[in-house]
């Protein structure tokens, strides 16, 4: 009895801490800021969807099918920067996906300890270049070597008539589709390579070992073993690039030749929906003009939220990029 | 033996040739950064001089330097990083202190890493819709700042989150045993001891909003003189690339990668700092 009294009577006395008031305060604004990540891509979503609506309601579906860009005539439609992304997307994971594999193999198998931190930080540092230095790169240094030693081989050794000819038709001035996806490609492969990387270091060193155990050559254990062991983050990564070429803007910009309508061949002039955007967007005059680009930007984000959405749910919960 | 010496051969060629592959590979990768970082250097030192430092960007044909758009870049990324810190910083907590396992939780970390790899340009366009065409009426430097602010948001929260996740229950519990409310336990031990790795994820963030061009174009805009003013155009070192690069004049091509080359090596540079910084503390 006296006991309880005391512990009572302790308990009143008991301050409670100085500033636990703020402790709710505190919950509520970090969920606010939590939120406002929320509300960012809602906002986003919001905005391209209402700032893009007159064009869908003038064109409708034709918006989406037609090729016809005019800002003079009024009339557009993005099937040919449509065209543009998803084909300078596709043919630059072509070239970047068996690079960054080998890379990712050559740092987790083949690479001799005391060289794996400067490599890997140098695939790092190429992914941290700016994406508008790419571009220039890519338009003055690389362009003009692409021109002489890829693109005009390419059309003079071409038969007459076949598919090799139409796909290698057009100016080999170094740029162009196929010119893009390469610059491209170079961008998006060190983001594969080191979340691969990242990948294989997770697979059991036991794994590892009993294959090698068995007799298994290094190729072997990595085709074979490893590399299904992590799949599925794997394809994640390569969806993580996908989604990062489909998105790019100013390196695709300098190079891809600027033309609206669809590419006829690999070394035509194309566009993207990105680099249309970029071009025009700034002295698009108000109306039709700025609502088409910002329509546009709607069909990216929903190509792009979709890639992405696929490449989070193969990863799972990858380190921070 | 049943292995016959034909196989053994076979497989050890096919090892050979993966094994050249990816040391090729690794070479042709290493070989695109070498060239890069060459052209940088060499075409961006010869664009260099004192006026770069200390005059405005000049029309074509007449001296000038990069001055304005160096102190409207260093002014956008300030303003933006000031914002995104905060934000980030209060969001990375409220996933990792917080949320738990709760649903909306498991939402806003997938949003987070949606965000993450969103395009830039159409942070571009939702902040223009929003401060340009509907709220300020013209370009400004506010504006910009909030576009880059929104790309940098999401990488402070996934660092902050992650490394906050790391700090052992123990130290949570030791503060609050003490009768210390638990946003005071945040604040003063779990912030404290995670100090090292919210710098990197600051940093990459900072690396990260610095050379972006994108959302800059009809945001910041650039502006032709030297300005402090955030709620006019704001000159800028990405969109000066952008233009001068695809301009038709020697001069102002030069500057373009001066330009190129101080941004590309303070990305570089707080790249390989924020690198080092979390390593000391995975050391520590």
């Amino acid at each position: 009895m006296t006991i309880a009294q005391t512990d009572e009577a302790q308990a009143s006395r008991r301050t409670t801490p100085k500033g636990a008031g703020f402790d709710r305060a505190f919950e509520y604004l970090c969920f606010s800021a939590a939120t406002m990540l929320l509300a960012a891509l809602g906002g986003v979503m919001v905005s391209l969807i209402v700032g893009g609506w007159p064009a869908f309601a003038k064109f409708g579906v034709s918006f989406f099918t037609s090729s016809t860009w005019d800002p003079v005539e009024g009339v557009f439609g993005v099937a040919g920067p449509i065209v543009g992304t998803v084909v300078t997307s596709v043919l630059a994971l072509a070239i970047a996906v068996p690079i960054a594999f080998g890379v990712a193999f050559f740092l987790v198998e083949f690479c001799p300890a005391p060289l794996r931190r400067p490599i890997g930080t140098a695939v790092e540092l190429l992914a941290g270049v700016p994406s508008i230095v790419y571009g220039m790169w890519g338009l003055f240094v690389f362009a003009p070597v692409f021109a002489k030693y890829v693109q005009l081989p390419a059309m003079t050794a071409a038969p007459p008539g076949s598919v090799w000819e139409k796909l290698t038709q057009g100016i080999p001035n170094g740029t162009g589709i196929m010119a893009a996806s390469i610059i491209l490609a170079v961008m998006v492969l060190p983001f594969i390579a080191a979340t691969l990387r990242d990948l294989l270091n997770t697979v059991p060193a036991q794994v590892r070992e009993s294959a090698y155990g068995l007799g298994a050559t290094t190729g072997e254990v990595v085709m074979k073993v490893t590399l299904p062991y992590v799949r599925r983050g794997a394809i994640g990564a390569v969806m993580l690039g996908l989604g990062r070429a489909l998105g790019e803007t100013m390196a695709v910009t300098f190079i891809i030749g600027n033309s609206h309508g669809f590419p006829k061949s690999l070394f035509d002039s194309g566009s993207t929906i990105a680099s249309t955007i970029a071009n025009e967007f700034a002295e698009a005059s108000p109306g039709l003009h700025t609502a088409s680009l910002v329509a546009a930007g709607l069909v990216l984000f929903i190509i792009t939220f979709a890639v992405l959405t696929l490449a989070r749910l193969m990863l799972g919960r990858p380190r921070s990029i | 033996m049943a292995v016959s010496a034909a196989r053994v051969m076979s497989r050890r060629l096919a090892n050979g040739a993966f094994t050249a592959f990816c040391v090729l590979v690794t070479l042709l990768a290493l070989a695109f950064l070498a060239a890069i970082l060459t052209t940088l250097i060499q075409k961006g030192v010869a664009g260099l001089s004192v006026d770069t430092f200390t005059m405005n960007t000049p029309a074509a044909g007449s001296r000038g330097g990069l001055l304005n758009a160096i102190i409207g870049s260093v002014l956008l990324c300030l303003y933006a990083m000031a914002i995104a810190l905060v934000l980030g910083i209060l969001a990375g907590t409220w996933l990792a202190e917080y949320a738990g396992d709760s649903r909306y939780g498991s939402v806003v970390r997938f949003i987070n890493d949606v965000l993450l790899s969103a395009p830039s340009i159409l942070i571009g366009l939702f902040v223009w819709q929003i401060m340009v065409a509907n709220l300020l009426h013209h370009f400004s430097g506010y504006a910009g700042s909030v576009a880059l602010a929104l790309i940098a948001v999401p990488v402070i929260a996934r660092t902050t989150e992650d490394v906050l996740r790391l700090q052992p229950t123990s130290l949570r519990e030791s503060g609050v045993a003490l009768g210390t409310p638990f946003w005071t336990v945040i604040r003063s031990i779990l912030w404290k001891s995670a100090s090292a790795g919210i710098l990197t994820g600051g940093l990459l963030a900072f690396a990260r909003i610095s050379g972006e061009t994108a959302p800059l174009l009809f945001t910041a805009l650039n502006n032709q003189f030297l300005s402090l003013d955030m709620s006019k155009e704001m000159a800028n070192l990405p969109v000066l690339m952008f233009n001068f690069a695809l301009s038709a004049y020697d001069d102002l091509q030069r500057l373009a990668w001066a330009a190129a080359l101080i941004v590309s090596g303070s990305v570089l540079g707080v790249t390989v700092i924020a690198r080092l910084v979390s390593r000391e503390q995975k050391q520590g």
